[in-house]
């Protein structure tokens, strides 16, 4: 520590202004305060300093995203031997190894690629780094498909960076949460390669599948009218899905540290789900077909509905910022991508698009309530007066 | 006349090469931005699309300014509909007769270049005000503007959407996933929304090389 902190200070006259290296002064900058916190005191006025600064912060939502990637690492494994009918015979150990090599790679081309992007533009600009990405782009790898080739998570990532949150301004002033954006872009763009039954699993080294195994997602299943689940597998991360969602209870420990460290807003999270058991709750009264009639909870476990729930709605950037905003927002999350989900059979997966649908809508609801606020104590004023 | 300026002066040429750069019909003005989504799938539409723009706008302009002190000013929209339109039934029966898949491609856009902005908008703003041969140069010169942009869009749509350039495939069939490769061509870029944001991107481009032309 004490070497890193000494090789920081000897560097620093080289990338003040004017020094040789001027240039590389954001990638100096970024790296050191992600090491050590910055003593730096205002110059004027009383001001409090936080410790928890935006790398903190994002660091904490990594640290809450580790359950879920480690359960979606173990489950790739568990996919991939189940699909070769050896699980009986393949030690935890080993399929938790075989998940981690599958996993990695995704992981480090997405951050790569994006902090690569990211500090291109902080060089340009003479910004410093944003470190908006670290959370994203541990994101990213955890809504793909472990089947997705590299080379389109690569893509993927650059255009959710560069169309996503650098057009806009860079972090802090993105529209849409970048993960997503890379999703829906990938998508549109590949679907072959995104959805469809051979997609979830690991298809590495799979000669033939075991008999009556089937690939496809609960959800496709469900579509299909299969609406048998075994759900104690769902809420435990046991079937097939992109890499993180799939286990609910993971995603739960997540929620309960970003709920402790106040860090991911509750009131979100919670109207999500409200909205979703809402939205189920009525397809269930009004069924015609076998997938109205799942149970609504079943929704809330399937799918990327509770990691949507907890990552990607309560980014606090894309989000609605007004306390009564957050409500409807979240809300409305639920109802719409339940409603996608099972009335709209192009789109077996709702959760993306109704987060990017309210991600767009977000900054509306906000301007109405603080209208509907202003309106109304404009009114007490008058009343008074 | 002394005071008689050559044909090619710099205020004549300046009408050609400003709507290339800083005053584009499409990247500054944020005109005909319908057909520009709409049409450069691929890169052959965009060229003929932007070669019947050119000879069009060329022609409406010349068309108009010859007629320009004789138009009654309180019908002289009507008189410009009727001198675009006869120039687009023209051109529509031009492609028909010689490229009649691309016409088929096109299909409505081609009559629809009667309601493109860029059109009726040089011949209010330019036409109507000055001599046949700068109006000329003027039509020209958006048009080419215009048709820049269609041609780079549609250039990229097609290499990255359909894998082929003017309609020959240049990505090895052998790069596919389905021929074992590892290649697939971006469906996205196929879809009128990425045309937006390639339209974007070039307008990105642009205003960093060119500052003059960002707005505050």
């Amino acid at each position: 520590m004490k070497a890193l902190r000494n090789f920081f200070e000897k560097t620093k006259p080289h990338v003040q202004k004017g020094a040789k290296y001027h240039w590389l002064h954001s990638t100096h900058d970024s790296f050191f305060t992600l090491a050590f916190v910055q003593k730096n005191t205002s110059k004027s006025g009383t001001h409090i300093h936080d410790y928890i600064d935006l790398k903190r912060t994002m660091g904490i939502v990594v640290l809450a995203l580790v359950p879920a990637l480690l359960m979606g690492m173990f489950n790739v494994g568990y996919q991939h031997f189940g699909a070769l009918g050896q699980l009986e015979t393949t030690g935890f150990f080993d399929i938790f190894l075989f998940g981690l090599l599958k996993v990695l790679p995704v992981i480090i081309v997405s951050y790569v690629v994006g902090l690569g992007i990211e500090f291109i533009f902080a060089q340009i600009r003479g910004h410093e780094v944003n470190e908006g990405f670290l959370v994203s782009g541990m994101l990213i790898p955890l809504v793909m498909p472990i089947n997705t080739p590299l080379w389109m998570i690569g893509v993927a990532t650059a255009f959710a960076v560069i169309i996503g949150k650098e057009v806009f301004g860079g972090t802090g002033m993105n529209i849409w949460n970048p993960a997503l954006v890379a999703r829906a872009f990938l998508f549109f763009a590949y679907p072959a390669q995104m959805s469809g039954d051979s997609v979830w699993i690991s298809a590495s080294g799979i000669g033939q599948m075991a008999d009556g195994f089937t690939g496809a997602t609960p959800m496709a299943e469900a579509a299909l009218g299969n609406t048998d689940l075994n759900a104690w597998n769902a809420f435990i991360g046991l079937i097939p899905g992109s890499i993180g969602e799939t286990s609910t209870l993971a995603i739960l420990i997540g929620a309960a540290i970003l709920i402790l460290t106040g860090i991911g807003n509750w009131k979100i999270m919670l109207s999500t789900v409200l909205g979703g058991v809402f939205m189920g709750v009525l397809l269930n009264i009004f069924a015609v077909n076998a997938y109205m009639a799942m149970p609504f909870w079943e929704h809330l476990i399937i799918g990327g509905f509770a990691f949507g729930a907890v990552f990607m709605a309560t980014d606090p950037v894309s989000a609605a910022q007004t306390e009564k905003g957050k409500w409807i927002y979240g809300f409305l999350i639920g109802v719409l991508a339940i409603l996608i989900r099972v009335v709209n059979p192009a789109y077996p997966e709702g959760m993306m698009l109704a987060i990017l649908l309210m991600n767009t809508f977000a900054p509306l609801i906000d301007h109405y309530i603080i209208q509907g606020n202003i309106k109304r104590r404009l009114k007490r004023v008058q009343q008074s007066a | 006349m002394s005071d008689k300026e050559p044909l090619f002066s710099k205020k004549n040429l300046q009408l050609l090469s400003d709507p290339l750069n800083s005053s584009n019909p499409i990247t500054v003005q944020v005109l005909g931005i319908c057909s520009a989504l709409a049409v450069t799938a691929q890169l052959k539409p965009s060229v003929v699309m932007s070669l019947s723009v050119v000879a069009v706008l060329a022609f409406a302009n010349v068309i108009i300014s010859l007629l320009r002190n004789t138009i009654p000013n309180r019908i002289r929209i009507i008189v410009q509909l009727v001198v675009i339109a006869a120039l687009v039934i023209l051109v529509d029966q031009v492609l028909k007769a010689f490229v009649y898949d691309v016409s088929k491609q096109l299909s409505v856009f081609v009559g629809l270049i009667i309601t493109n902005c860029i059109i009726m908008g040089r011949l209010e703003a330019f036409a109507l005000g000055n001599k046949p041969w700068p109006s000329f140069l003027d039509g020209i010169g958006n048009a080419a503007g215009y048709g820049a942009i269609l041609i780079i869009v549609g250039f990229v749509r097609e290499l990255f959407g359909s894998g082929s350039i003017w309609g020959y495939k240049v990505i090895p069939a052998s790069w596919y996933i389905e021929n074992g490769g590892f290649y697939a061509n971006n469906g996205m870029m196929i879809l009128p929304p990425m045309a937006l944001i390639t339209v974007g991107i070039i307008i990105w481009v642009q205003r960093s090389r060119n500052r003059k032309l960002i707005e505050d």
